[in-house]
C-alpha cells in the first residue's frame, strides 16, 4: 500500500508527461498517491519526490500547505463543515459542535474505528447551501443537526458508496491531463450531493 | 550584491537625492550603494530575492501616486522615486515589524543571537517600539534536532526562508523546507532525512533570529564576550575567508566572510567547525624525546639539540642526501619557505616533498597556466577531471554549482566516477581509471579522427565533444585534481597536456585538496622545485646568489624517500606535519619505511601515528595560533591570523627551522614573519610585486600570484550589509579594520562612512627590474610545456579485476576531523561501491561482506550496490578506517597506472 502501485506509477509518469517541468506534477501526483492510501505516506512522498525531480522535503511541504492534502492517517470519511460567514449565520458552530459530540472526537481527528475525521473548513464555495459540509471532496448541503446524523448514517451504512469516492480522489486530475478517468463510480446519481462529484 | 559602476542608464531619486542605477538592479541595493539603508530579513545579497518578509517595505512612485512596494523585489526605473523614511514607509515597517514580533518569544537574554541579532537591532532601529499583543505566545517543544550539527527553535523563527532558500538554491540540497501554513509554519526535514547537508552552517550564519543554532556554538559564548580577527580557512585548499571568534582565549566560533572571488561568504561544515580540534584534549604541548624506547616529555633545548645532533650525524656519515623531509602542507607560506630554505642552503638537501603521493606533480602544478575560481565559473565550459569536490573542495563545489546551475556554465564531467557535480552537468564522459589522457585527446581531436576511447561510450565522447564544439581555449577552464590516489599522478599531467594542445588558450584550475600545497609547491617544497614556482635546476645560478650554495641535483620525492628509507639508505626523515601512516597511498611501504629509517623528527600539532614513532617529536603552534599567510589552490596569498595562544610551548614552525639551522650552525636570518615575506618578495620569481604591504598591509582578498599575470587585485573586500552575516559586525575585531569603509549599524541603519571605490586601492606598478648589474637574472617561473608530460603506458587489462578508484570523504579518520568532537562521529563507514549487475556476476547480494585483494593487501567490507559506478570499476572511501585499522591505501601499490583488484566472496 504504502509505495505507488504499478498501476499508480504508470499514471503518474503520464501525468508528470504532460507538464514542460516535472515539478509542476507535484500537486497532482498527491492526490494520485492520497487516492490510493488515503493519506500522503512517507514512502509515497518518496515516490513524488523522485517522480517530479524534488526533495522528499519539498513534497512534504507542499502537501503540508493544503488542507486537502493529508500527511497523518485520517479516516475513510473526512467531513469538512465550513464555518465561513454564510454557513456560520446559519448554523455552522452548532453543527460542528454536534458533529464533534456525535462522533465523540474534536475537530482534526479521527474516530477510533477509522471511519470518520471532522474537520472545521474555511469557506467551501457552497453558500447557497449553507451550512456547507464536505466528505471526501463532496459537497452536501444545507445541513443541520439531524441532517449531520442522518449523513454521518448514511456514509456508515454504505448507502453513499457510489456518491461518495473512498478517500479524497479528485478525478479533475486524471481528466484534465487525458488520462482515461475512473469508472463512474461518482456519477451524479444520488440525490444528496450539492454539486457534481466529479466536479469538485 | 551590486558593484559600484557609475556607468548607469537609469536615474532613481532616492530620499531626494539622485542615483544612477543599472537596469535590473534592486531598490535594495541601489539604496543602499547610496548610503540608505532599508531594512531586511529575507533578502541577503547572495541569494534570489523572494519579497516575503515584507520587512523593506518602501514607498515607490507610479502613475497612481506613491505605493508600498518591496525594495528587494523590485527592480529600479528610470525617474522613479523612492522614499524610504516618509510616515507611509515607517507605519509600513511598523506594522510588519509589530507582526512579525507577534509569536517571536523575546527570549533575548536567553538566545545566542542575542546581541547580533537582525530581529532585535531592527525592532530598535525600525520597529514601533511598543506591541498592541498582550495574549499569551505560543510554546513549542525545543529544540528540533533538524541535523547532526544543527538545531532549531521554531518558536523564534520569522519565516524568512534564508536556510530553506540555501539549502535550495545554493548547497542544491533542499533537505529542508517549509512545513504546514500561517501561525503553525515551521522548517522541517522529512522524516529520517536530517539535514546532513556539508554546507547545513550557512543557515545558522544566516539566520536573522536565534531559530538556528549550531550543535557546536550553542550557549557557549554571548556576542559581546567575543574577539574575532580575520584569518583564512586552511582546512582545504579553497582558502575561504574566516573570522575567528574567540571567548575567553578558546575558539569558539568561525564564520565566513564574503570574499567576492572565493567564498561568497560561505563555509562548509568541516572548516566551519573545525576549529574544535584547536583545542583537543591530545594537541602535542611540549617537545618530547625518545628514551629508552619511550617517547618523554623534554625540554626545547633538550629536544633541538638532539636534532642537530641526528641531523650532523646523517650528515657526517653519509652526507646531504641521506635526509629527506616529507610534508609541510599544513605551513603557512613564510615557514614553508623557512624549511625550503634550511633543506637547500643549510642541510644541502634536495629530498624534500610537501605532497605525500597524494596530490599532482610540481613542476605541472607550478607550470600551469592558472585560472582563478571566477575565471573558471565565469568560463562558457569547464572541464572538470578531478576528485568529488563536495567531499574535497566544498566551496569549490558551491562556486562551480551555482555558476553551472544559475548561470549557464557547461559542465563537462570527466572524473572516472560521477561526483555530486555531475547532476548539474550538460555531459557525462567517466574517464577509465589510469586512461584520461585517451579520453581527453579524444575530446579536442578533429572532427574526422576521433578516436575510439576504451573505457568510454561512443556516445558519452561524443556527447562531450558536442558541448566543447565551438569553444575556443580561452572560453574553457580544466579544473584539474587527483581523480583518486589509485591511479598516479602523471596520466592526468598528460591528459591536461592533451588539452592544452588541443586548446590552445586553456586554463587550468588545479583541484588541489590539502590546505596549503599551492604555497608549499610556490615555496620549494617539492624535489627539484626552488620557490617561485622555477625549478632547482633552471633557477640555481639565481638561488645561489641569494641563498649559497645548492644541492646539486634533483632529490627524492616521498615514495622515493620512503623507498630509500626502507632500503636504509635514508638516515634522517622530518614529517612536516606528515602522517604517512595514515595518508601515503601505500600504508605498507610507508610502514616499513618509519619502521626502518634510524632517526625520525615529526613536527606536529596532534600526534598522528606516524609521530607517535619519532625519536623526537616538536610542538608546532597551529591554526588561529599565529600569523603568516596561506595560498590557494588558485594561487591566492590571503593573510592567517592569530586569536589564541598555542598549547604549552609549541612553537611556529618556521621559529623551528631558524633554531634547527642554529644547531647546524648557520643564521637563517630571519626573525619575524614579515621579514620572511620580504626576502620571498625578493627572492622567489613569481612573488615577485607581492609585496609586504599589499600581503600585509590589510585583511582583504589577498593577491594572486604571479601578480605580473593578474594585477593586484583590491585589497578591501566589498562588503555586505551586516544583516547578511550577522555576528561579524557586531563584534570586537582586533587588528587592522577588515573593511574599508566598515560601518556600524546604528538606530538609523547603516552610516557607510566611505563607500568602495571599485578596485580598492589603486594597482600597485610592478617595479621595474633593478638586478645589480653584476648578478645573475632573476629566472622567469616554469612556463608549461606540453611536451613534457607523456602519456603513461595504461594498465594491463584484465578480465577479472576491477579498477579502484579512492574517493575522499569530507569526514574522514584523519587527525583534524578526529579531533574535531563534534565532526568525529560523521565520518561514514567504509564500504565498496560497484554496480548492481558485476555484483550479480559475482554472486553477491547488496550489502555482503567481500575481500577486495590486490597484490599489496587485502580488506574486507561491505559492498553496496552503485548504479553510477562505471562498469569494472570498485569505489572505495579513503581514510574511513580507524588510524589503527588497514583502509583503503592498504591495497594501493603506488607504482600502478590503475589499481587492480579482485573481489571475493567471504565464507560465512
Amino acid at each position: 500500500m504504502a509505495r505507488l502501485s504499478a498501476e499508480n506509477r504508470r499514471k503518474a509518469e503520464a501525468i508528470v508527461a504532460v507538464y514542460p517541468e516535472r515539478r509542476s506534477a507535484l500537486i497532482p501526483l498527491c492526490h494520485l498517491a492520497q487516492g490510493q492510501d488515503g493519506y500522503l505516506t512517507e514512502e509515497a512522498m518518496e515516490d513524488v519526490a523522485e517522480l517530479c525531480g524534488v526533495s522528499p522535503a519539498e513534497v512534504r511541504g507542499t502537501a503540508s500547505f493544503y488542507d486537502m492534502l493529508h500527511t497523518e492517517p485520517v479516516g475513510r470519511y473526512v467531513i469538512a463543515v465550513c464555518t465561513n460567514i454564510a454557513c456560520m449565520l446559519a448554523g455552522a458552530y452548532e453543527v460542528l459542535g454536534h458533529a464533534e459530540e456525535r462522533l465523540g472526537i474534536h475537530s482534526g481527528q479521527t474516530t477510533p474505528d477509522g471511519l470518520f475525521t471532522v474537520e472545521e473548513a474555511e469557506c467551501l464555495a457552497g453558500c447557497d447551501k449553507a451550512v456547507c459540509v464536505q466528505v471526501n471532496h463532496r459537497f452536501f448541503g444545507p445541513v443541520d443537526e439531524e441532517g449531520f446524523d442522518r449523513l454521518v448514517e448514511d456514509l456508515a451504512e454504505g448507502r453513499l458508496e457510489g456518491t461518495v469516492p473512498p478517500h479524497g480522489v479528485l478525478c479533475r486530475v486524471e481528466r484534465s491531463v487525458g488520462l482515461p478517468a475512473e469508472e463512474p463510480a461518482a456519477g451524479p446519481a444520488g440525490g444528496a450531493p450539492a454539486r457534481r462529484g466529479g466536479d469538485s | 550584491m551590486s558593484e559600484t559602476t557609475g556607468t548607469g542608464e537609469l536615474t532613481v531619486t532616492i530620499n531626494g537625492k539622485q542615483v544612477v542605477a543599472e537596469p535590473g538592479e534592486l531598490i535594495i541595493d541601489v539604496a543602499e550603494r547610496s548610503g540608505v539603508y532599508i531594512p531586511r530579513f529575507c533578502y541577503h545579497p547572495r541569494m534570489k530575492p523572494v519579497g516575503m518578509c515584507r520587512m523593506c517595505l518602501v514607498e515607490v512612485s507610479s502613475p497612481r501616486g506613491p505605493s508600498l512596494q518591496p525594495a528587494c523585489f523590485v527592480p529600479v526605473a528610470d525617474g522613479q522615486e523612492v522614499n524610504t523614511d516618509v510616515d507611509g514607509a515607517r507605519k509600513a515597517q511598523e506594522g510588519v515589524l509589530e507582526f512579525l514580533l507577534l509569536n517571536h518569544p523575546l527570549d533575548c537574554p536567553v538566545c545566542d543571537k542575542g546581541g547580533e541579532c537582525p530581529l532585535q537591532d531592527q525592532a530598535m532601529s525600525h520597529g514601533p517600539g511598543e506591541s498592541r499583543f498582550i495574549e499569551e505566545k505560543r510554546h513549542w517543544a525545543k529544540p528540533i534536532v533538524l541535523g547532526p550539527l544543527t538545531l532549531l527553535d521554531r518558536e523564534r523563527c520569522i519565516q524568512c526562508a534564508r536556510c530553506t532558500r540555501f539549502a535550495e538554491e545554493i548547497a542544491g540540497e533542499p533537505l529542508i523546507d517549509f512545513f504546514s501554513r500561517g501561525d503553525a509554519i515551521e522548517v522541517a526535514t522529512f522524516p529520517d532525512r536530517p539535514f546532513s547537508s556539508y554546507f547545513s552552517g550557512n543557515t545558522v550564519q544566516i539566520c536573522p533570529v536565534g531559530a538556528l543554532t549550531s550543535a557546536p556554538y550553542r550557549f557557549k559564548s554571548r556576542p559581546w564576550d567575543l574577539e574575532q580577527v580575520e584569518t583564512t580557512c586552511t582546512f582545504c585548499g579553497v582558502g575561504c575567508r574566516i573570522v575567528a571568534q574567540s571567548s575567553a582565549g578558546k575558539a569558539v566560533r568561525f564564520l565566513g566572510v564574503d570574499s567576492d572571488p572565493v567564498n561568497h561568504s560561505w563555509l562548509c561544515d568541516r572548516g566551519r567547525y573545525g576549529f574544535e580540534a584547536i583545542h583537543a584534549t591530545d594537541r602535542l604541548r611540549e617537545p618530547m624525546l625518545r628514551r629508552d624506547g619511550e617517547l618523554s616529555p623534554a625540554s626545547w633545548n633538550e629536544a633541538l639539540r638532539e636534532v642537530g645532533a641526528g641531523l650532523r650525524q646523517g650528515l657526517s656519515s653519509q652526507g646531504p642526501t641521506s635526509i629527506g623531509i616529507i610534508g609541510g602542507a599544513r605551513l603557512p607560506n613564510e615557514d614553508q619557505y623557512a624549511w625550503s630554505k634550511l633543506a637547500r642552503a643549510v642541510i644541502g638537501t634536495d629530498n624534500v616533498d610537501a605532497q605525500l603521493g597524494d596530490g599532482l606533480p610540481a613542476e605541472f602544478v607550478a607550470s600551469l597556466p592558472q585560472a582563478t575560481i571566477d575565471d573558471a565559473c565565469a568560463a562558457k565550459a569547464v572541464i572538470l577531471l578531478a576528485g568529488d569536490l563536495h567531499e574535497e573542495l566544498p566551496v569549490l563545489h558551491l562556486r562551480l554549482r551555482a555558476a553551472a546551475a544559475h548561470h549557464g556554465l557547461l559542465l563537462v564531467d570527466c572524473s572516472p566516477v560521477p561526483t555530486a557535480l555531475s547532476e548539474v552537468a550538460v555531459a557525462l564522459a567517466p574517464a577509465r581509471p589510469g586512461e584520461a589522457a585517451a579520453l581527453m585527446a579524444a575530446l579536442v581531436a578533429s572532427d574526422d579522427e576521433v578516436p575510439e576511447v576504451p573505457g568510454v561510450s561512443a556516445a558519452a565522447v561524443s556527447a562531450a565533444r558536442t558541448v566543447l564544439s565551438g569553444l575556443t581555449g580561452e572560453e574553457i577552464v580544466v579544473v584539474v585534481g587527483r581523480t583518486s590516489v589509485a591511479e598516479r599522478p602523471d596520466s592526468l599531467a598528460a591528459a591536461a597536456a592533451a588539452l592544452a594542445k588541443g586548446l590552445p588558450g586553456v586554463r587550468f584550475l588545479p583541484a588541489l585538496r590539502r590546505a596549503n600545497v599551492r604555497g608549499a609547491i610556490d615555496m620549494g617544497l617539492a624535489p627539484g622545485m626552488l620557490p617561485g614556482r622555477v625549478s632547482l635546476d633552471g633557477a640555481r645560478e639565481w638561488f645561489e646568489s641569494q641563498w649559497g650554495s645548492l644541492p646539486s641535483g634533483r632529490g627524492l620525492d616521498t615514495r622515493a624517500m620512503l623507498e630509500a628509507a626502507s632500503a636504509g639508505t635514508l638516515r634522517a626523515l622530518v614529517l612536516l606535519g606528515a602522517d604517512p601512516l595514515a595518508d601515503f597511498p601505500d600504508r605498507e611501504l610507508a610502514t616499513r619505511a618509519l619502521e626502518r629509517i634510524p632517526f625520525l623528527v615529526a613536527l606536529d600539532t596532534l600526534p598522528s601515528a606516524s609521530a607517535q614513532l619519532a625519536d623526537v617529536v616538536l610542538p608546532a603552534a597551529g591554526f588561529g595560533e599565529r600569523g603568516g599567510t596561506t595560498t590557494n589552490l588558485e594561487g591566492r596569498v590571503t593573510r592567517l591570523a592569530q586569536k589564541v595562544v598555542p598549547p604549552g610551548v609549541a612553537r611556529p614552525d618556521w621559529v623551528i627551522a631558524v633554531e634547527i639551522a642554529e644547531r647546524l650552525g648557520v643564521d637563517l636570518g630571519f626573525d619575524h614573519l614579515e621579514g620572511i615575506w620580504e626576502e620571498i618578495e625578493q627572492v622567489a620569481p613569481a612573488h615577485r610585486g607581492a609585496t609586504v604591504s599589499a600581503v600585509y598591509g590589510q585583511p582583504g582578498d589577498g593577491v594572486v600570484v604571479p601578480v605580473a599575470a593578474v594585477g593586484l587585485p583590491r585589497l578591501a573586500p566589498a562588503r555586505l550589509d551586516p544583516m547578511a552575516t550577522p555576528g561579524i559586525d557586531s563584534v570586537i575585531t582586533q587588528g587592522a579594520p577588515m573593511f574599508a569603509g566598515a560601518a556600524a549599524v546604528g538606530s538609523g541603519g547603516v552610516e557607510e562612512s566611505e563607500v568602495i571605490e571599485e578596485g580598492g586601492a589603486a594597482p600597485a606598478e610592478l617595479p621595474t627590474e633593478s638586478v645589480t648589474p653584476s648578478g645573475p637574472p632573476r629566472p622567469s617561473p616554469l612556463a608549461f610545456d606540453a611536451d613534457s608530460w607523456p602519456v603513461p603506458a595504461p594498465p594491463v587489462p584484465d578480465a577479472y579485476s576491477f579498477r579502484l578508484v579512492t574517493r575522499r570523504s569530507l569526514y574522514d579518520h584523519g587527525t583534524l576531523v578526529q579531533a574535531s568532537p563534534s565532526l568525529a562521529p560523521l565520518a561514514p563507514s567504509q564500504e565498496l561501491r560497484v554496480r548492481p549487475r558485476e555484483l550479480d556476476k559475482l554472486g553477491v547480494a547488496d550489502g555482503d561482506r567481500v575481500r577486495v585483494r590486490s597484490a599489496r593487501g587485502e580488506l574486507v567490507l561491505p559492498v553496496a550496490a552503485d548504479e553510477a559506478v562505471p562498469a569494472g570499476v570498485a569505489l572505495i572511501g579513503l581514510n574511513l578506517a580507524p588510524v589503527d585499522q588497514p583502509g583503503a591505501t592498504a591495497l594501493l601499490d603506488s607504482d600502478e597506472a590503475a589499481q587492480p583488484v579482485r573481489i571475493e566472496t567471504v565464507e560465512g
